[in-house]
């Protein structure tokens, strides 16, 4: 069923947005409602409500700062911008971290484009006049990015566009090299304007949405602070306020944002988050201290907000009182330290999995998850190293279950002295139907030069639909 | 004190006058035994020094893949007390082998690290923690200047540090060569297993070779690989026949 969203433009009831239904059957935003509906009598159409999408938005860039980035502001009526220097590498790059952003918005049913540009006007542009929903622009190739998308891109008002339209000039690219004295001349400022915020020949500050009742201290300077070690001493003097407020209500911080506001109206921002509630004023100053390096103080910094962006309830715990059990050492602010360096989900420990494929034995848990009780069997010796995925190599064995003779591994062969197995391994039918009848049969085989190998026959040696019967070298022992 | 640094109270005041004068005389250095006592005796203060920078690499093709290497730091660290922090630059540890060398995966905390850059930063940030049983990380380059520096970080705090070497190429393997600040420096090589007298893998045995020791003298070691526990052992031929030799010098001796 067709849906549209019809409101008022001007004088006229039009159609303000269309559904991927409607726009296949030629219906576009801008159509009257009296002729879609003269079109096609089974359209639905609801009014829009322009102020429920406005706060839905600000919903989703609240839940964009907390998983995101600290900046995040709302590009009305249908876009998000957030500064991520310096988030990205938490994520694992720029481009999975698009990607991670679109997968989340199509769980929670919406079609999304993520683009990473130099400047907010590029971004702007390329997220809705490129086809490719996923984009990032390098460093320095704005202009060639921008420069075959429509003159509507830049964020001007209707009667500019049409007004350029009248002049025969529809794309960026020949806009950008025009003179710019006439057109302001005839249009005003704002194209001028427009595009040196695109190239970023001039700044546009993004104005962070908030998160409701956070606990925050803020400073001024009647100086702009630019040094490494004032901004140190300041939150050095900030935290504890901060800390002091969280204690106040008993909660710990799982995330702080330090915000610097510059002179020249731009805002640098550093983020640190932990895996507890933290609320020790040391650990804090020290995790903060060690992203100054990462901060581009310009001509100088005239005001730090120091918000406590996700707080949570701190549950206090006795100490052990020693009288047998000996403490084991809190590593929790080494953990803080390493993820706010390589990124969370690169610090991990293995937990066991019930399952006998070896690649799916185990699964990746954050560093400090409860401790499970489920151990590994120990039926049988397991190789220090597996490989990511296993190597097929060329082997002669006796059928249906012996070990391989010798086999032939990245151009050297082998000769077999001794070997272990079969340890046979079923498909999990339950997981996957292909699986049903597939079989592997693991050896452990050591050369003559002392080295061992695990390899394994994909099938059981004897029936066709178990596998291909071909020899994979799947991990190396010590 | 062993019964061998008994016998040479010369050489015992000379290490002391020498470590006085490394500026650490105030606390006797911590070490970790293995238990062998061939081995132990070997190593100034019998054992692994706690408190300081280990190296270890693979021999031959292990210096790719560093499974031997790997499964003897992992005897180590099951031996010490608390977290064991691992960083690598790629992820390939099977964890349940480690589990049968005795270091739970409850204990070990990876780190993947994207460059050996920031292999060292994490290394140095785990040392200087302090509250760590023992840190492992697998680096390909280890210039003087980081071994110093992660060598210091470990004095300070007392940890266990141990650079598993491990390189991409066979070519780099060369790189080992190189001095570093590292207070031993050991050379783990796969060899034929205990024959069995039925089919099947025995026992694996490794040829420890002590290329470096601070303080001490180079020595190989042919011993038999981890057991559950992550204990060395010697193979039961020359076990035994040291223990009758031994047993045999106490007796004379009486």
């Amino acid at each position: 069923m067709p849906l549209a969203l019809a409101g008022r433009e001007g004088r006229r009831r039009v159609l303000l947005s269309v559904d991927l239904a409607a726009r296949k059957m030629g219906l576009r935003p801008g159509t009257p409602v009296a002729k879609a509906q003269a079109l096609y009598p089974d359209l639905v159409l609801m009014d829009a409500d322009p102020e429920g999408d406005r706060l839905g938005l600000e919903k989703l860039a609240l839940w964009f700062q907390h998983r995101i980035a600290p900046i995040v502001a709302v590009d009305a009526p249908d876009g998000l911008v957030l500064d991520t220097t310096g988030a990205d590498h938490l994520h694992g790059g720029e481009l999975p971290m698009l990607k991670d952003m679109v997968h989340r918005m199509a769980g929670a049913g919406f079609r999304a484009k993520a683009v990473v540009a130099d400047t907010w006007g590029a971004g702007h542009a390329i997220a809705r006049y490129c086809r490719a929903p996923i984009a990032v622009v390098p460093s320095g190739e704005t202009a060639s990015a921008l420069a075959d998308l429509p003159v509507e891109a830049l964020r001007l008002p209707d009667t500019i566009v049409d007004g350029l339209a009248t002049l025969g000039v529809s794309r960026i690219g020949p806009l950008t090299s025009m003179p710019r004295a006439p057109l302001a001349l005839r249009f005003g400022p704002d194209i001028a304007r427009r595009l040196d915020q695109a190239f970023g020949r001039i700044g546009e500050a993004i104005v962070p949405v908030r998160p409701v009742d956070p606990v925050e201290v803020s400073q001024n300077f009647a100086e702009p602070i630019g040094a490494a070690e004032t901004i140190a001493r300041y939150i050095g003097k900030l935290v504890p306020l901060l800390c002091q407020g969280l204690d106040e209500r008993g909660q710990g911080v799982r995330r702080l944002d330090l915000l610097l506001h510059r002179v020249d109206s731009r805002t640098e921002a550093i983020r640190v988050a932990t895996a507890m509630p933290v609320r020790d004023v040391k650990r804090l100053t020290r995790l903060l201290c060690e992203k100054i390096e990462t901060i581009d103080p310009g001509f100088g910094i005239e005001r730090m907000v120091l918000i406590a962006s996700l707080a949570e309830p701190i549950d206090r715990r006795q100490t052990v009182s020693s009288l047998i059990a000996e403490e084991e050492a809190d590593v929790s602010d080494l953990i803080d330290t390493l993820a706010n360096r390589v990124g969370t989900q690169a610090l991990y420990r293995f937990a066991p999995v019930e399952s006998d494929l070896p690649e799916r034995s185990f699964c990746r848990v954050p560093a400090l998850a409860p401790e499970e009780t489920k151990d590994w069997p120990d039926h049988w010796p397991r190789p220090t190293r597996l490989l990511a995925r296993p190597e097929p190599v060329q082997a002669m064995a006796e059928l249906p279950d012996q070990p391989p003779l010798f086999f032939i591994w990245r151009g050297v062969r082998r000769k077999v002295k001794c070997a272990d197995g079969p340890e046979r391994v079923f498909g999990e039918w339950w997981k996957n139907d292909a699986e049903l009848t597939i079989a592997r049969d693991y050896f452990r085989v050591e050369d003559t030069s002392g080295e061992r190998f695990w390899l394994y026959r994909a099938g059981d040696g004897e029936h066709g639909e178990t596998g291909s019967q071909g020899w994979f070298l799947h991990g190396i022992f010590g | 004190m062993t019964a061998e640094t008994w016998k040479k109270p010369g050489l015992e005041t000379l290490r002391a006058a020498i470590s006085r004068l490394e500026g650490h005389s105030d606390r006797r250095r911590k070490t970790l035994p293995f238990g062998v006592r061939e081995i132990d005796a070997r190593l100034p203060g019998g054992g692994l020094t706690l408190g300081a920078l280990h190296e270890v690499a693979g021999g031959g093709n292990d210096a790719l893949h560093s499974a031997a290497a790997g499964q003897f730091c992992a005897g180590i660290a099951a031996r010490t007390r608390g977290k064991v922090l691992w960083i690598v630059t790629r992820q390939d540890v099977f964890a349940p082998s480690l589990k049968q060398v005795g270091l739970s995966a409850r204990r070990t905390i990876y780190v993947e690290a994207g460059s050996d850059v920031d292999v060292l930063a994490c290394f140095e940030e785990g040392l200087r923690h302090g509250g760590l049983g023992a840190v492992v990380a697998e680096v390909a380059r280890l210039s003087m200047t980081a071994s110093r520096r992660l060598q210091l970080a470990a004095e300070t705090s007392g940890s266990l540090g141990i650079a598993i070497r491990r390189w991409r190429r066979q070519t780099d393997a060369a790189d080992f060569g190189q001095p570093t600040a590292s207070v031993t420096r050991w050379r783990i090589s796969v060899l034929p297993s205990v024959s069995l007298p039925v089919p099947g893998v025995g026992r694996p045995r490794w040829l420890l070779e002590l290329i470096r020791a601070r303080a001490g003298e180079c020595a190989d070691f042919e011993v038999e690989a981890c057991d559950g526990k992550g204990r060395l052992s010697l193979p039961a031929a020359l076990a035994d026949g040291s223990d009758q030799e031994a047993a045999g010098q106490r007796r004379a001796s009486a």
